[in-house]
């Protein structure tokens, strides 16, 4: 199988752990380090990819995950946190073993689901596809799983790292580079509408259950 | 024909001197890093003689098995320790090394203990017993999912055949031999009572797990008991490094000197791993025993993880 | 070419230009203008394509729908011109937020055409996430507690329904790699269609399962639908006449160039089933939910529900009618709902309430506006001879034909929301006067034209337009 398979197989894989273990942080500044670390892992695999399929775009793209993803991101969000006041904040997780085991069973059905599709691949690529699905699944699950609207945001930005390294990992696919800038600047707003919406500012919390009583399905 | 027998005898002795070495050398380092002298490494061996000689004191309503059950936790643990390859595999026991049969003998052990610990019927003894078969419901899943992993990639649940494995160049750079040893040393501190699940030298009742379960032992029975624990401690120690970090160990035939070298590298194995381990326990505190099953849980997943990877890696 | 460029240039200087010029009537005016400029350069690209590029592409399925929606974008762009001017001077609108709505208006007019435009399905997905993101900025500009839940209901479920959509567009181009390898020209779509023997059918199958379930979530199918109502409800009207005019029909356009995609492909499953189910579960649930709907926008944000859930099924149900009628009835939608949404925005601002229970007598007090909204629901409800009925009755003939259990169903949700609307209707627009009697500076021209032409559809289709909805419905087997 080879250094090169194992390398990606690796952080790849330590990055499934890095979205297991967003499932069960409870206080907010851990798990935007979680995120940070998951953000390095990701920018580790693209290089690494770059240098497999000897794609220098490629290393832009690792550059935008490191720098956008793994510093800038947290940073602000961790600037946000501390504005809004919720840095205290214990969130109640519900049920973290039960969370955990959905995690897991997610990474089996995703590894279940895409390794047997994509047969015609390089190992390499469908190892990615596969351990990048399951990260996306962790991420909606950890969305699902929250009431903190901080929390959600950061269940997409796992989105988003899942999807990087699909795009990575799918060799010689074009426009990554433009995809994964769109993305980011996608990513870039919904963490500034978190303050721009000024959730907490209007409702005092930014507890989303809170926004409930405003929903409008009872008019 | 007289060799392999003494290869093994010599293991035997080897583990059971080792054993309150290493507990001493563990006291020592926890010691020095609360800036204290500590006791002697020798101390442990002094407290065996000590407490052989003293009187047994039993209580009125004690049964055979509170009785008999020090020397059957002492035989299960040193049979177990036997069987490891510390120095050299291929030993002429070394068939029935089989990791889950090392784990069912410990946990026959264990079983023992917490029957002990409920026989004189003290509250107590209760509490120990009912938080040590608590840590272990969990401990042992986590056990096996590690020993799920580690099987998926060598292909063998023997030790001796792991280890071989891990020696030759086909281990490879794997996530899930990472993710394995993690769990494994959360597993190894929660079976042998350590700090974050337990704390070997507390005090109070209401904090212990294994103390609790031994507080009415005495005399010999102690004796036999502390040496289990520390027996124990040292299987575990010698599990972790003949699977994870099998250098130096003899495999086939060899030479007087290269049983030495191999000797030599297991003891320094087993230092390396107490002062870790003494560094560890002061540096983090002891949790609490609701917080337990987080960890284990951790554990469980970790070895989880481990083996889901493995599918990907094995199967493609 | 001039032309395609022309649609694309024009809303991006426009947005430019309107993010820098202050005042509101030169503001509208040039906000118009822009429009139209589009709208010629729609109609020239009617009369003359340009051959198929890397990255652009008119072709007989978009259009009919570039078309479309610069001629929507044109009267939306006239009805907003009246309709802010009335915001302006009641302060639900701000100045600094003037020049921010109407750049943002014509980004995401230029989004939308980029995305029917778009030859390359990576392009395509940034210019569905461009509009998205120009959208959300819109709906939530009234800054009430209301419209803040609703923008970010809506950025949440929308940016994860494009994460997903991003995944099976990648999973698409895995797809295609061994028919075609790697490079630049694996993602552009007619590229794709020429190969599509060779894709990998597993593969093609879970990369459709993602986009459904991605673009679905902005085609707004239950159950990801649950963004539609608060959108609608709580942004400005004019951008609920987009989204439910325009951008639904985008992100239903790129699901329908992949399903040619899976009808090229040997061996890929039909999606069918699928879109069926989903299309029949958006068209009951949202049936159904119209009668206990009190705001009015919110009621007429379900029946767009409704709609797109009915496209979907005839999507689902194939063949050349059901195809052919989903087309149409995307089209006639999408003018009937926008005409809807003018009246429904002034009827709004002459009330001053959004509640159904506050509003009646509408045709006494303001004719115009009452009978534009009863003529609007008789067209969306598909009551002859509308547009929408010619649509609505080829894709129950066909289903009857097929799958007479379906058909069933598919009568029994039309009827069921026939009922509540028309119910609605008739408190709003008969009955005793009741709520604000404010007059209206409306310009009666969009809603009309929009009228005017769905009646004249029911009525006549352009030969032209036949043959291009004949040979898309071929291509989406």
């Amino acid at each position: 199988m080879g250094l090169a398979f194992d390398i990606a197989h690796m952080l790849a894989g330590l990055m499934v752990l890095a979205g297991l273990m967003m499932l069960y942080q409870d206080r907010l500044y851990p798990l935007l380090h979680v995120l940070a670390l998951q953000a390095f892992l990701l920018a580790l695999s693209v290089a690494w990819q770059a240098h497999l399929q000897d794609a220098p775009h490629l290393y832009i793209t690792a550059v935008i995950a490191l720098g956008f993803k793994a510093i800038f991101i947290p940073w602000a969000l961790r600037k946000m946190v501390f504005r809004l006041g919720i840095h205290r904040e214990i969130e109640p997780v519900v049920g973290t073993g039960l969370t955990m085991l959905a995690g897991m069973g997610l990474v089996a059905l995703s590894l279940e689901v895409m390794l047997p599709v994509t047969a015609h691949a390089d190992p390499v690529s469908r190892q990615d596809i596969a351990l990048a699905l399951s990260i996306v699944l962790i991420g909606l699950l950890l969305m699902v799983t929250r009431r903190n609207a901080v929390s959600q945001v950061v269940g997409f930005l796992a989105i988003d790292n899942g999807i990087s390294l699909a795009a990575t990992g799918a060799q010689g696919m074009p426009l990554v580079v433009e995809i994964s800038v769109a993305f980011s600047i996608l990513v870039a707003f919904i963490v500034i509408g978190i303050f721009l919406f000024r959730i907490r500012e209007r409702f005092d919390t930014v507890d989303v259950e809170a926004l409930d009583r405003f929903r409008g399905e009872r008019r | 024909m007289i060799g392999p027998f003494l290869v093994q005898a010599g293991q035997m002795a080897l583990v059971l001197l080792a054993a309150p070495l290493l507990t001493g050398l563990v006291r020592k380092v926890k010691a020095r890093v609360q800036r204290r002298r500590g006791a002697s490494v020798l101390q442990p061996y002094r407290d065996l003689r000590r407490l052989l000689s003293k009187e047994i004191v039993l209580a009125h309503n004690a049964s055979w098995l509170f009785r008999t059950a020090p020397y059957l936790i002492f035989a299960l643990t040193w049979v177990a320790a036997a069987l490891i390859p510390t120095f050299a595999t291929g030993l002429i026991f070394s068939w029935t090394g089989d990791l889950i049969a090392i784990i069912a003998l410990l946990g026959a052990a264990r079983f023992l203990l917490a029957l002990a610990g409920m026989d004189i019927g003290t509250s107590f003894g209760g509490i120990g017993a009912s938080r040590e078969v608590m840590i272990a419901s969990l401990a042992e899943p986590a056990m096996l999912m590690i020993i799920l992993s580690l099987a998926l990639i060598a292909g063998s649940t023997q030790l001796s055949t792991i280890a071989a494995f891990m020696l030759s160049p086909e281990a490879g750079l794997r996530v899930s031999l990472a993710l394995s040893l993690l769990a494994f040393v959360v597993v190894a501190l929660a079976e042998n009572a350590r700090i974050p699940v337990d704390n070997p030298a507390t005090h109070l009742e209401l904090t212990m797990v294994h103390e609790a379960m031994v507080l009415e032992y005495s005399g010999r029975h102690l004796a036999m008991i502390e040496l289990a624990a520390s027996l124990k401690l040292l299987v575990m120690i010698s599990t972790m490094a003949c699977i994870f970090f099998p250098f130096g160990l003899v495999t086939g035939d060899a030479g007087a000197g290269r049983y030495l070298i191999g000797i030599g590298a297991y003891l320094l194995k087993l230092a390396i791993a107490g002062t870790v381990l003494g560094c560890f326990e002061m540096s983090i505190a002891k949790m609490r025993v609701f917080r337990v099953p987080n960890l284990l849980g951790g554990a469980l997943m970790l070895g989880l993880l481990a083996t889901l990877l493995l599918f990907v890696s094995v199967g493609l | 070419m001039i032309a395609l460029v022309g649609v694309l240039a024009a809303p991006l200087i426009g947005a430019i230009v309107l993010a820098i010029l202050p005042g509101y009537r030169a503001s509208a005016r040039i906000n118009i203008a822009v429009s139209a400029v589009a709208f010629i350069c729609a109609l020239l690209l009617l009369i003359q394509r340009p051959d198929p590029g890397r990255y652009l592409l008119v072709d007989d399925l978009n259009v009919v729908f570039i078309l479309l929606g610069s001629f929507v974008g044109l009267t939306t762009s006239v009805f907003s011109a009246s309709y802010i001017g009335h915001e302006l001077a009641t302060g639900r609108l701000t100045q600094p937020y003037l020049r921010f709505y109407h750049a943002m208006f014509q980004l995401m007019a230029f989004g939308m055409n980029l995305a029917l435009t778009a030859n390359n399905i990576g392009l395509m997905w940034v210019a569905l996430e461009l509009a998205t993101l120009t959208t959300v900025m819109m709906v939530g500009i009234y800054r009430t507690h209301e419209a803040i839940e609703a923008a970010w209901k809506y950025f949440i479920l929308g940016s994860v329904g494009i994460a997903l959509a991003l995944f099976g567009t990648i999973l698409v181009y895995l797809a295609a790699r061994p028919a075609i390898g790697g490079g630049i020209d694996s993602m552009v779509w007619t590229v794709l269609v020429a190969h599509a023997h060779g894709f990998d059918p597993a593969l093609l199958d879970i990369a459709f399962v993602f986009l459904l379930l991605g673009y679905g979530t902005k085609v707004g199918l239950a159950p990801m639908h649950a963004w539609l109502p608060d959108a609608h409800a709580e942004g400005p009207t004019p951008i609920s006449a987009v989204l439910s005019g325009l951008l639904l029909n985008v992100a239903l356009y790129a699901l329908l160039r992949f399903k040619i995609l899976m009808a090229a492909t040997p061996g890929a499953i039909a999606p069918g089933p699928l879109m069926i189910a989903l299309g029949l579960i958006s068209l009951i649930f949202a049936g159904f939910m119209l009668y206990r709907r009190r705001d009015i926008k919110r009621m007429f944000a379900y029946s767009s529900i409704e709609h797109m859930g009915l496209i979907v099924f005839a999507f689902g149900m194939a063949g050349p009618l059901g195809n052919f009628a989903g087309l149409l009835q995307m089209a006639m939608h999408s003018l009937t709902k926008s005409a809807i949404f003018f009246s429904v925005g002034h009827i709004a601002q002459v009330k001053g309430t959004q509640r159904i229970a506050d509003m009646g007598g509408l045709t006494e007090t303001h004719p115009l506006l009452g009978w534009g909204l009863v003529a609007g629901v008789a067209a969306i409800v598909g009551l002859p001879p509308f547009g929408v009925f010619t649509s609505e009755f080829l894709i129950v003939s066909t289903t009857f034909a097929r799958q007479p259990v379906l058909a069933v169903l598919v009568v029994l949700g039309l009827l069921v929301s026939l009922g509540a609307l028309l119910l609605r209707v008739i408190s709003i627009a008969f009955g005793e006067p009741r709520g604000g009697d404010g007059p209206v500076r409306a310009s009666s021209f969009p809603i009309v034209a929009h009228l005017a032409l769905v009646l004249i559809a029911g009525v006549w289709l352009p030969p032209p337009l036949v043959g291009w909805f004949q040979h898309v419905a071929a291509l989406l087997g």
